[in-house]
C-alpha cells in the first residue's frame, strides 16, 4: 500500500468507528402516545426484598389491577439502583416501564440525564396538583432544576431509638434534646468492659455504623451544601465545623474513635437479629421508622422508645427536626406505555387509601398530606413520632445533584478521615473537598 | 472454481478466509472495544444522551482532579509486585514440597487445590469473617496464646497483606502448574548432578530452575495481567469488612479502609457504571491497558533473553 494511503485509511477507519459508536450511543426512546385504557403489561422494578415487603407490594398491585383491569403489572423486587441505571441506559424490551429507588441521592442524575421521564405533563393531563398533594421537602428531593422526574413513594424520617431500661439504670429521665446533653447522656450510658472494650456504648458516633452516614447526623444542623450557582460551600458553612467538633467530642466522651471502632467490628449485621441496638450494645441509636416494626417483630427483650435526635445548643428551637429521605418512583424514559405507567405511578404515590395501606404494611412514613392525616394510619405512638419529624419545618433532605450521590460519597470519605484524626487542618480539608465536589459536578455536566 | 495458488490475490483471499474466525474475534472483542475506549475518552457521554466532544477534559480530570486515581494506581502496582511475587514463590515452594511427599501426596494435593474451587465472593466473605479483629476465630486463637492480633482487613497497613494471604489460600492453580513442570524435569539430570556431588540447593539452581524457567515466566506474566484486573476480592473484602450497610440505593466508596484496597478496576467500574462518567472510565482503562502492555512486553523480552541464554 502506498505510504500516503495509510493515514487516509486509518482516518477513514476511525471516523467510521466514531460514526458507528455515536449511532450505538442512543438507547431506545419511549413515548407517551399510548392509550391507558387499552390492555397492556407494565414492568415494575422495585427494591423491596423481605417477604413482608414483597407481599405488601403485591397487594398494592392487586388493588391497582382491580381499578385498572386492562393494565397487568409484572413486578420484580430486590432491584438495586445500579441495576435500574444500567437497564435503562441499555434500553430494549426487557427494561422496566415503572421504576422505584430507595434513595433520593440519584434523583438529580435521573432527571438531568433524562433517564426518568418528566412527570409534570402527566400531572397536568390528569389534574394532580403536586403542591397540594406532597410536602415541599419531598417535592424538592424528587425534582432537579424544575424537572419533576420522580414522586415520593412513602418517606423515611430519621430519629433516635433509645433503650429505656438503660436510661432507668443510669438515672436518666428523658432523652437528650441538645448536643451538649447528648454528649453527657452518651457518656453516662457507656459501660466499659476491660481496657479497650465495652459492654455497651451510649451512642455510637462512628460514621460507618449502620445508618450513621455523616449526612444524616449533619441534618440536625440544617446545613446548606450548595450556593445559588450550584457550587459546593461546605468550607463556608459554619455548621460544618460545629458538626465535626460535636462528632469528635461524642467519640471522645465514650473512649475515643479507636476503641469505638474496634467495638463496632463486633456488631452483627444491621438487618439481622444481631443488630447492635437489639442486642443492647448501643443504648441510643440513629435509625429510620422501619426499625420499630423490626424491634417488635424480633420481640426486643427490653423497653425502648423513640425521640427526635438532639439539635445543636444554639438551635434549640429546632428540636423535633430530622433527616428526611424516602423511596421515589418514576417512569422510564424508554417506556412505550408512559400513560399507562403514569396510572400506576399516580396510584402508588398519590392515592390516599393505597398510600395509607402501604405505609401501615411496611412501616414507612406516608408521603402525602392526605395520608398523613388519615385516621386509618397505624396509631402506634413510636411510629407517629416520625410523622412529626417529617412534618417539622426544620427537617432536612439532601439536595439533588447532577451526579447523584457523588458529593455524599465524597463527604462520607472526608468524614472517615476526620473522625479517625487523619485530617489535621479541617478548614484546608473542607476547601479541598469543595474543589473536589465542584470538579466532579463539572465533569458530569452535559 | 478451484483457487489457483499461482494467483497472489486469490492466495491472499484464501489466507484471509482461514484467518477470518480469528479476525472476527479480534475485531469484535479487541479492536472495536479498544477504538471505542479511545473514542469515548475524548467524549462526554452519560450512556443516555448523545456523546459530545470535550477534548482532553476527561484526561485532565483523571490526572489532575481525581484524588483517588493516585492511591488506586499505587495499590494496583503494589499488588502486582507483591502479590504476584509471593504467589509465585509460595506456589513453587508448595509444588516442590508436594512432589517430594511420598505418602499421602494425593490428600495434600486435594487439600491445597480445593480452596481454589471456591467462588471468589464466598471465599472472600469467609476469609473476612475468619480475620474479623473483634469476633473472628483467628484473633481469638491468637489472643488465647497472648498475642494481640492485627486488625487485618480493617487496618490500612494490613488490608493489602490480608488480600495477599487470601490469594495464597487459593493457590491451587499455580501449585498444579508448577507440579506438572517439576515432574517434567528429566530424572537423569538429577542423577548426573548427584554424581557430580550437587546438594539440594545446587540441584535446584542448576537442574530444576533452568527447566522450569518458562513456566515461572508464564506464571509471572499471567499473574501480572490478572492482578492488573484485580477487582472482586478487593471490593467484597472492603465492603464486608467495613460493615457499612446503608440501604440498596446508597453508593459507598470502594477501598475500605482509607482507600487501601482501592484498585484501578474498581475505580473504572465506579466511574463507568455508577457515576456514568464514561469518558473518565475510558481514560482509566487506557492507562491500565498501557501499563499492562508495557509490563508484559518487558517480561516477554526478559523471557526471550532467558531462552536465548539457555540456547
Amino acid at each position: 500500500m502506498p505510504r500516503w494511503r495509510m493515514p487516509t485509511c486509518a482516518s477513514a477507519a476511525l471516523a467510521a468507528a466514531g460514526l458507528l459508536l455515536s449511532g450505538c450511543a442512543n438507547p431506545s426512546v419511549g413515548s407517551a402516545n399510548d392509550d391507558p385504557t387499552k390492555p397492556v403489561t407494565l414492568k415494575f422494578w422495585h427494591g423491596w426484598a423481605t417477604p413482608g415487603e414483597v407481599k405488601a407490594v403485591n397487594d398494592s398491585i392487586d388493588r391497582f389491577e382491580k381499578l385498572h383491569p386492562n393494565i397487568h403489572v409484572k413486578a420484580t423486587g430486590n432491584v438495586s439502583d445500579e441495576t435500574i441505571n444500567q437497564a435503562l441506559r441499555a434500553g430494549g424490551d426487557k427494561a422496566p416501564d415503572v421504576v422505584s429507588s430507595f434513595t433520593t441521592n440519584n434523583v438529580g442524575q435521573y432527571c438531568d440525564s433524562g433517564m426518568w421521564a418528566d412527570l409534570d405533563p402527566f400531572m397536568k393531563k390528569t389534574g394532580l396538583d403536586k403542591h397540594k398533594t406532597f410536602p415541599k421537602t419531598l417535592l424538592d428531593y424528587t425534582s432537579y432544576r424544575g424537572n419533576q422526574c420522580a414522586l415520593p413513594l412513602l418517606a423515611d424520617a430519621f430519629g433516635m431509638y433509645y433503650n429505656k431500661d438503660a436510661f432507668d439504670e443510669a438515672g436518666i429521665e428523658r432523652p437528650p434534646r441538645t448536643m451538649s446533653e447528648f454528649e453527657k447522656v452518651a457518656e453516662k450510658l457507656t459501660v466499659r468492659s476491660g481496657k479497650s472494650s465495652y459492654k455497651r456504648v451510649g451512642f455510637m458516633p462512628n460514621f460507618r455504623f449502620y445508618q450513621n452516614s455523616p449526612d444524616r447526623l449533619f441534618a440536625q444542623w440544617g446545613p446548606k451544601y450548595f450556593d445559588a450557582d450550584g457550587d459546593s460551600r461546605l468550607a463556608d458553612e459554619p455548621s460544618t465545623y460545629k458538626f465535626f467538633k460535636t462528632a469528635t467530642r461524642l467519640a471522645d466522651a465514650q473512649g475515643g474513635f479507636d476503641d469505638l471502632e474496634r467495638f463496632r467490628m463486633t456488631f452483627g449485621d444491621e438487618m439481622s437479629s444481631q443488630n447492635a441496638f437489639l442486642t443492647q450494645k448501643v443504648a441510643m441509636h440513629l435509625d429510620g421508622e422501619w426499625r420499630g416494626l423490626m424491634l417488635n417483630e424480633a420481640k426486643a427483650d427490653f423497653n425502648w422508645d423513640v425521640a427526635p435526635l438532639p439539635v445543636p445548643d444554639d438551635q434549640a428551637d429546632t428540636y423535633g427536626r430530622g433527616f428526611i429521605t424516602g423511596t421515589v418512583a418514576g417512569i422510564a424514559h424508554s417506556s412505550k406505555h408512559q400513560n399507562a405507567a403514569w396510572e400506576l405511578v399516580r396510584f402508588l404515590t398519590a392515592d390516599t387509601k393505597q398510600v395509607v395501606h402501604f405505609a401501615n404494611d411496611i412501616h414507612n412514613v406516608p408521603s402525602t398530606f392526605a395520608a398523613l392525616k388519615s385516621p386509618d394510619l397505624d396509631a402506634d405512638p413510636t411510629f407517629r413520632t416520625f410523622f412529626d419529624i417529617l412534618e417539622n419545618k426544620h427537617s432536612k433532605a439532601l439536595p439533588p445533584s447532577v451526579n447523584g450521590g457523588a458529593y455524599v460519597v465524597s463527604l462520607g470519605d472526608f468524614a472517615y478521615g476526620v473522625e479517625a484524626g487523619r485530617t489535621r487542618d479541617l478548614r484546608k480539608g473542607l476547601k479541598k473537598l469543595d474543589e473536589q465536589i465542584d470538579a466532579d459536578t463539572l465533569q458530569s455536566k452535559s | 472454481m478451484a483457487l489457483s495458488l499461482s494467483n497472489p490475490a486469490r492466495r491472499r483471499l484464501r489466507t484471509l478466509g482461514f484467518l477470518s474466525p480469528w479476525l472476527v474475534g479480534f475485531s469484535v472483542f479487541f479492536a472495536y472495544p479498544l477504538i471505542a475506549t479511545v473514542y469515548f475518552s475524548f467524549m462526554h457521554y452519560n450512556q443516555i444522551k448523545e456523546p459530545t466532544f470535550v477534548g482532553l477534559r476527561n484526561w485532565t480530570y483523571v490526572f489532575e482532579q481525581m484524588p483517588l486515581f493516585g492511591p488506586a494506581l499505587r495499590n494496583t502496582l503494589w499488588l502486582v509486585v507483591i502479590m504476584v511475587a509471593v504467589r509465585v514463590v509460595f506456589g513453587l515452594s508448595l509444588g516442590l514440597l508436594i512432589t517430594k511427599i511420598k505418602t499421602g501426596a494425593g490428600f495434600f494435593r486435594t487439600a491445597f487445590y480445593i480452596p481454589y474451587l471456591a467462588p471468589p465472593v464466598a471465599a472472600t466473605v469467609a476469609f473476612v469473617f475468619l480475620l474479623n479483629p473483634g469476633s473472628g476465630p483467628v484473633n481469638e486463637i491468637l489472643g488465647s496464646i497472648g498475642i494481640s492480633g492485627p486488625n487485618w482487613f480493617n487496618d490500612p497497613d494490613t488490608a493489602k497483606p490480608s488480600l495477599v494471604l487470601l490469594s495464597l489460600w487459593g493457590i491451587g492453580d499455580l501449585m498444579v502448574i508448577f507440579m506438572a513442570a517439576l515432574l517434567d524435569v528429566p530424572k537423569e539430570q538429577y542423577e548426573a548432578a548427584e554424581l557430580d556431588g550437587a546438594g539440594p540447593w545446587a540441584k535446584f539452581r542448576y537442574v530444576t530452575w533452568p527447566s522450569i524457567t518458562p513456566i515461572v515466566m508464564f506464571a509471572v506474566v499471567t499473574g501480572v495481567v490478572q492482578t492488573m484486573q484485580y477487582y472482586t476480592q478487593a471490593l467484597v473484602a472492603g465492603k464486608v469488612a467495613s460493615g457499612v450497610n446503608i440501604g440498596p440505593g446508597s453508593v459507598i466508596q470502594p477501598g475500605y479502609p482509607d482507600h487501601s484496597t482501592l484498585t484501578v478496576p474498581q475505580l473504572v467500574y465506579q466511574m463507568g457504571f455508577q457515576n456514568f462518567n464514561t469518558g473518565a472510565a475510558c481514560v482509566l482503562s487506557l492507562v491500565l491497558f498501557a501499563i499492562a502492555m508495557a509490563v508484559t512486553m518487558l517480561l516477554m523480552r526478559k523471557r526471550s533473553g532467558l531462552l536465548a541464554a539457555e540456547d
